[in-house]
């Protein structure tokens, strides 16, 4: 007898296809949402207008300009794309338009309701991934492929196999996802999850800041996709289609099992998002600049727990503390909730919602020679700026407690 | 004759064209300039169209920025060999029909070595010897063979697997 339970993966293609499909499947979908930021639009205009020389996209509806990557603009250069991608959206209708100030493009795409559970969602950037936070199909695409599904409202995808993360128990205090995530990035490797879907167990209690951390995260194992079952009070509230459900028996590729209780806060180290060690292993590594943000880690979560630990204590002599909340949201509430005045006192400067530095690009990138402690994502070599420079990734607890130290620490030693 | 240019495993995008050399940053034609202009200057200066990248595994993991195989492209890189490729980079070099070969041929060739790439077959003549090179399943070598999806949209005026619908 055939096994009829699928993954979460699997169901939402196999929704999307009216068939069951499997893992390994080579499968054309309709895409039900679109987004596309300032870095890559561009090109998929260039290819949209010169390659397919289409003329409207499929759906104005289904589709969402975001302006976050070099916002606001830092040159000449990029405030000219910036007005081709301003003039094209308008001219094809299209009313999710985000303009700089609004925030990181995944960030905004959740909190407005962009994209929502059992969708199949492209976006230009390789943490869309992220919208498996709500229970969607989230991944990444590059700058010709959005032009074709823009222009035709399909594409190819191959039906992923799914990794299993089984989690038991509970993060100890000063413990959070992005740990876990870090955990995750140091036992799989760079390609560990390389075409396959991270699919996440046990965590119907984790809010969806937590959750948007964690499925942004499996992009650094090579996932496709990334995906929680959008259960538990995170979910309240939100249209789950009915056929949209954890399926025992499902066949998973391999099941990890990870126990919260035993996880302690970790860190990746240059140059490899999966050169991952506990903070208590690293030895004493002196920073010059903390970077609170960008879509993995600016939620107003981050910043609030970062508040406490900074509050009514200054960062510590030589260090830069740079705080960019990840949306205009975000900012407006932890400017109403007292966060970031408590951020300010503690010696924190202020970014404009968006990416920031993350991609290396301005608003704080690091020199050679320079050590950063990111709340961000990825540290390959020249990532945040100057070849010679070194990031390491962690939590925003982390993040908070090294900019008082000046080295850095453990958030839980405290 | 082409010429190997040999690399290590999970090359990232922000080696292959780091985030600040994006077109987006600079402009469209000086792209040609940037390929591995930090994690290995002299590639950019030195490369000679119809050269090939023989790679590790994960080759191209990290963004989805087309700019980095577009890059490759610019340069006039004819194919990467490598056991693994990251996804994203994978659907970029199709859509810009840039070859790619899922095979480990780091021990029999050497950087710098002087190879013949026959496409056709698809095979790689190192000293004498023809190493057979793998084609991805059908629809995949189609669309690469005519220059990406969106030749292969555009010539058929359909996607690929859509013949079987």
């Amino acid at each position: 007898m055939s096994n009829e339970a699928l993954t979460l993966s699997e169901q939402i293609l196999s929704h999307a296809m009216g068939r069951p499909v499997r893992a390994g499947d080579l499968v054309i979908v309709e895409v039900d949402r679109c987004m596309s930021h300032d870095s890559l639009t561009p090109e998929v205009i260039d290819s949209f207008r010169n390659e397919l020389k289409a003329e409207r996209v499929y759906d104005p509806d289904r589709i969402a300009i975001m302006i976050d990557h070099v916002a606001p603009a830092a040159s000449v250069a990029t405030a000219d794309a910036q007005v081709l991608v301003r003039q094209w959206a308008r001219e094809q209708g299209i009313r999710q338009f985000y303009d700089v100030g609004y925030g990181v493009c995944h960030v905004v795409m959740i909190e407005e309701g962009l994209v929502s559970p059992g969708e199949i969602a492209f976006g230009t950037d390789s943490h869309a991934n992220a919208y498996g936070a709500v229970g969607a199909f989230g991944t990444g695409v590059g700058s010709r492929d959005m032009a074709l599904t823009m222009a035709t409202g399909r594409n190819w995808l191959r039906v992923p196999e799914t990794i299993r993360v089984d989690v038991r128990g509970r993060f100890r205090p000063g413990v959070v996802p992005k740990d876990l995530s870090l955990y995750l990035c140091g036992l799989l490797g760079l390609d560990g999850a390389r075409y396959q879907t991270v699919e996440f167990h046990g965590l119907d209690w984790l809010d969806l800041d937590g959750r948007e951390t964690l499925c942004s995260m499996t992009t650094e194992l090579g996932a496709k996709a990334g995906i929680i079952p959008p259960t538990g009070p995170a979910a309240a509230g939100w249209d789950v289609p009915e056929w949209l459900v954890v399926q025992e028996g499902a066949a998973y590729a391999r099941t990890i099992v990870v126990d919260l209780d035993e996880l302690t806060p970790q860190v990746a180290r240059p140059y490899a998002t999966d050169n991952v060690a506990p903070i208590a292993e690293v030895g004493e590594v002196p920073v010059d600049m903390v970077f609170i943000g960008t879509c993995t880690n600016g939620r107003l979560s981050d910043l609030q727990a970062a508040a406490r630990i900074l509050d009514g204590q200054h960062v510590a002599p030589h260090v830069r503390l740079l705080v960019i909340p990840a949306s205009h949201r975000i900012l407006a509430e932890a400017t109403a909730d007292g966060t970031l005045a408590t951020l300010l006192a503690a010696g924190a400067t202020l970014g404009t919602p968006g990416c920031g530095p993350c991609i290396g690009r301005h608003m704080g990138v690091i020199g050679a020679g320079e050590v950063c402690l990111s709340t961000g994502n990825r540290n390959f070599r020249g990532r945040m700026g100057s070849p010679d420079g070194r990031v390491y990734l962690a939590s925003a607890e982390t993040a908070a407690v090294t900019a008082l130290a000046g080295v850095i620490t453990d958030p839980t030693g405290l | 004759m082409a010429t190997i240019w040999l690399f290590g495993d999970d090359v990232d995008t922000d080696q292959i064209v780091p985030g600040r050399y994006a077109p987006y940053m600079n402009s469209e034609a000086e792209l040609a300039k940037y390929p591995f202009i930090e994690a290995r200057p002299e590639f950019a200066q030195e490369v000679q169209p119809g050269d090939i990248i023989v790679a590790g595994t994960n080759f191209g993991c990290g963004s989805s920025r087309e700019y980095a195989p577009r890059a490759l492209t610019a340069v006039g890189v004819a194919a990467i060999i490598a056991p693994s490729f990251a996804r994203i980079f994978y659907r970029n070099a199709l859509n810009l029909g840039l070859r790619l070969f899922e095979i480990d041929i780091r021990d029999q060739v050497a950087d710098r070595r002087q190879v013949e790439l026959d496409l056709a077959r698809p095979a790689l003549l190192v000293d004498g010897q023809w190493i057979e090179l793998p084609s991805p399943p059908g629809w995949l070598r189609e669309a690469w063979d005519e220059g990406g999806i969106i030749q292969y949209y555009l010539k058929h005026g359909r996607l690929p697997l859509e013949e079987d619908a």
